[in-house]
């Protein structure tokens, strides 16, 4: 770090700049990596932050019962094997007893017994794996999209989607959240600016309140960027002993050098 | 060392001298100028990223399967059910977008000291070609997750060659080994990635290097050390590269490896930019993704790609500037005419047509990431056309014009006096 700085202070002032100009997306490149997830939905709806907590294991142990539970009928997790969800602190036979039921072993991947060509005869599209859902669409996207179903008696299903419109999957949780009515409005304001208005209505309750339900759905989407990555937890702490290593070896190749060029006038 | 091993590496050295003879030529007795400055250090970082992608390419293949049916799924094997398969997947993806920023900044550097003109033209058009392979090998590579990215990148940049008048159709055609993107081109994708172009590339980094090591480094002073040497025979400003420059380049390397492990190990992703998220979705033929773009590195000749408007209903004028801006680097050392090498000693012409060649380049580089329609339209005063696809028709221009105006503008710059020594 030091000799670097060093040598960047001693440069003329349009090397300068030069650095600068290469620097400043590189930093800009890095800030931008920070945020996770794709931002904006292709229905134009506002995504609401998940607020997820990836070391949060009853929040996964959850997640994982609701997504055995409610998606597994349909949609498949083909690289995941069952047993891996030892990550998230349950064990082989927890696995077996409370989870296995498209599979026989523990060392089984989280397939489904729906076939692709029945699949796209009932839903239009087959429904897709989602092993690594959660990295293609984002966090937000699916913590928004599984909270925003509502009764469109215009589709097939008889439901539709704010986050994805025309979505071919009815609402998977609608006995949790009950059923609501959205209706869509482009409206004026004081200055003449056009901007579309949500008004969200209840048509029936689910077995669980607005909190309730949300939770659900945050610990599901939780699941699912674990599911996303097993391995992230574990990468970042290895990072962390990578990166302080590397940090102690750094100082001594510079103590090296400084050592050899202490000859060179 | 023992008197054992002494006898034994006499008893090797009697059979093979050239080996103590290659040593002392590229390392104990090649003299590198003493002042070299930061932008040196991405030469051996170069080298050092090659190596990265050779090994951790090597392990990859151990349990990647080129099939079409088989291809994602191996990629999740390696990253899930492969003991220490993330860590090696996640050091080939960082390194591909490392290598290109590396190389990017090493190709910059010749630029600002002019390590390209008289007599180190030949090194220039090795590294040249090097870059070409290297733009081969991350296509290519790209294919072989074959997620949603891979497919329609590939299908992209293949018919771009359908676009060639006459021969267009057939050459995609041979180049797919099939009428769409499918298993046979992922198969020959996965051949030209693992064999053919590092054999390309190893090759002509050798050749790289020995025609550096013939005529010796250039420095951020533009002058030649060996003008003036001792009464050894031994440059004045120079020092042997090894061990000088060696352990100088081993903290290069450390330091590298801090901001390398910081991306591998907390970003891999990098916001989307190293690892793009649709490319987690399996290809689909039949689903084109919204928004089709390449990986960072190749975004400055997408933008050019896209700003050249097509003419007679072919895309073939943005395919032949897209061509041109990567051709047109071959012809640097003949299109600078200045007498002088380093920026240092340049006037103000050519630092300001640097400079904003580097804005330029990043300007298209951002555009080529993002759709055409990203900033929106002019109003009506304005007529309708999209401003980013504007703003990337200025910028292509201007790519353009760096090099074209280059011969008037670096013959009439003024100069100041180059010293007989490094400072």
């Amino acid at each position: 770090m030091n000799v670097m700085n060093v040598m960047i202070m001693r440069t003329l002032s349009v090397k300068r700049l030069l650095v600068a100009l290469v620097g400043t997306p590189l930093v800009a490149l890095t800030l931008l990596a920070g945020s996770t997830g794709v931002g904006a939905s292709e229905g134009g709806y506002r995504l609401d932050p998940a607020p997820i907590d990836r070391n949060d294991l009853v929040s996964l142990q959850s997640g994982a019962r609701t997504f055995v539970n409610y998606c597994l009928n349909c949609h498949g997790a083909q690289f995941m094997r069952y047993n891996r969800l030892q990550d998230i602190g349950l064990s082989d036979a927890e696995i077996k007893d409370n989870l296995l039921f498209t599979a026989d072993k523990v060392g089984e991947t989280m397939k489904v017994a729906m076939s692709k060509e029945d699949g796209k005869a009932w839903f239009g599209v087959p429904p897709p794996d989602l092993t690594v859902i959660a990295r293609a669409r984002g966090a937000d996207w699916l913590y928004t999209y599984l909270r925003t179903f509502y009764r469109d008696p215009k589709t097939a299903s008889g439901w539709n989607n704010a986050v994805f419109p025309n979505v071919g999957m009815p609402h998977p949780l609608w006995t949790l959240q009950g059923e609501r009515a959205l209706k869509i409005e482009t409206v004026k304001d004081a200055s003449g600016h056009a901007h579309v208005e949500y008004d969200w209505s209840t048509l029936r309750k689910g077995s669980q309140s607005v909190v309730e339900y949300d939770r659900t759905v945050r610990d599901l989407v939780n699941f699912l960027v674990y599911l996303g990555e097993p391995a992230a937890e574990s990468r970042k702490r290895i990072g962390v002993v990578v990166l302080f290593v590397l940090g102690i070896l750094f100082v001594f190749a510079y103590l090296l050098k400084r050592e050899f060029w202490k000859d060179v006038h | 060392m023992s008197t054992r091993l002494m006898a034994l590496w006499a008893w090797f050295d009697a059979r093979m001298p050239s080996v103590a003879q290659e040593y002392k030529k590229h390392l104990a007795e090649y003299y590198a100028p003493k002042n070299f400055n930061f932008w040196y250090y991405f030469g051996s970082l170069a080298m050092f990223v090659l190596v990265i992608q050779i090994v951790s390419g090597i392990w990859l293949t151990m349990s990647y399967k080129p099939d079409a049916a088989l291809a994602f799924g191996s990629v999740e094997y390696i990253m899930r059910d492969v003991p220490g398969g993330w860590i090696i997947r996640y050091i080939h993806s960082t390194g591909a977008s490392a290598f290109f920023l590396v190389v990017y900044l090493h190709m910059f550097r010749a630029m600002l000291y002019g390590s390209y003109k008289t007599p180190r033209e030949l090194i220039w058009i090795f590294g040249v070609l090097i870059y070409f392979c290297l733009m081969g090998e991350a296509f290519f590579g790209y294919l072989l997750p074959w997620g949603q990215m891979s497919y329609w990148g590939a299908q992209v940049i293949v018919n771009l060659f359908g676009t060639v008048p006459f021969i267009g159709p057939d050459l995609a055609v041979w180049i797919r080994g099939d009428y769409v993107v499918s298993d046979a081109t992922l198969n020959r994708f996965f051949a030209l990635h693992v064999i053919a172009l590092p054999l390309a590339l190893l090759g002509l980094v050798v050749v790289h290097l020995l025609a550096l090591h013939d005529v010796g480094s250039n420095n951020p002073d533009g002058v030649e050390i060996k003008k003036l040497k001792d009464a050894n025979g031994k440059p004045l400003d120079g020092i042997a590269f090894h061990p000088y420059y060696t352990v100088k380049d081993i903290v290069g390397v450390v330091f590298f490896l801090l901001i390398f492990c910081t991306v591998l190990f907390f970003a891999p992703e990098m916001g989307g930019y190293f690892l793009e998220y649709n490319n987690f979705v399996p290809a689909d033929s039949l689903v084109t993704p919204a928004h089709i773009a390449p990986v960072w590195y190749f975004t400055p000749y997408y933008s050019i790609l896209r700003a050249v408007p097509p003419l007679f209903y072919s895309q073939f004028p943005g395919v032949l500037a897209m061509g041109l801006a990567v051709l047109v680097l071959f012809f640097l050392p003949w299109l600078d005419r200045s007498p002088v090498k380093s920026i240092r000693y340049r006037g103000p012409y050519y630092k300001i047509a640097l400079g904003m060649f580097v804005v330029t380049f990043l300007v298209l580089g951002y555009l080529g990431t993002v759709p055409t329609n990203a900033w929106g339209q002019f109003g009506p005063w304005l007529g309708e056309a999209e401003r980013a696809t504007v703003v990337a028709r200025i910028g292509t221009l201007l790519y353009f014009l760096f090099f074209i105006l280059m011969p008037w503008y670096t013959a009439r710059d003024s100069v100041k006096p180059v010293p007989e020594r490094v400072t």
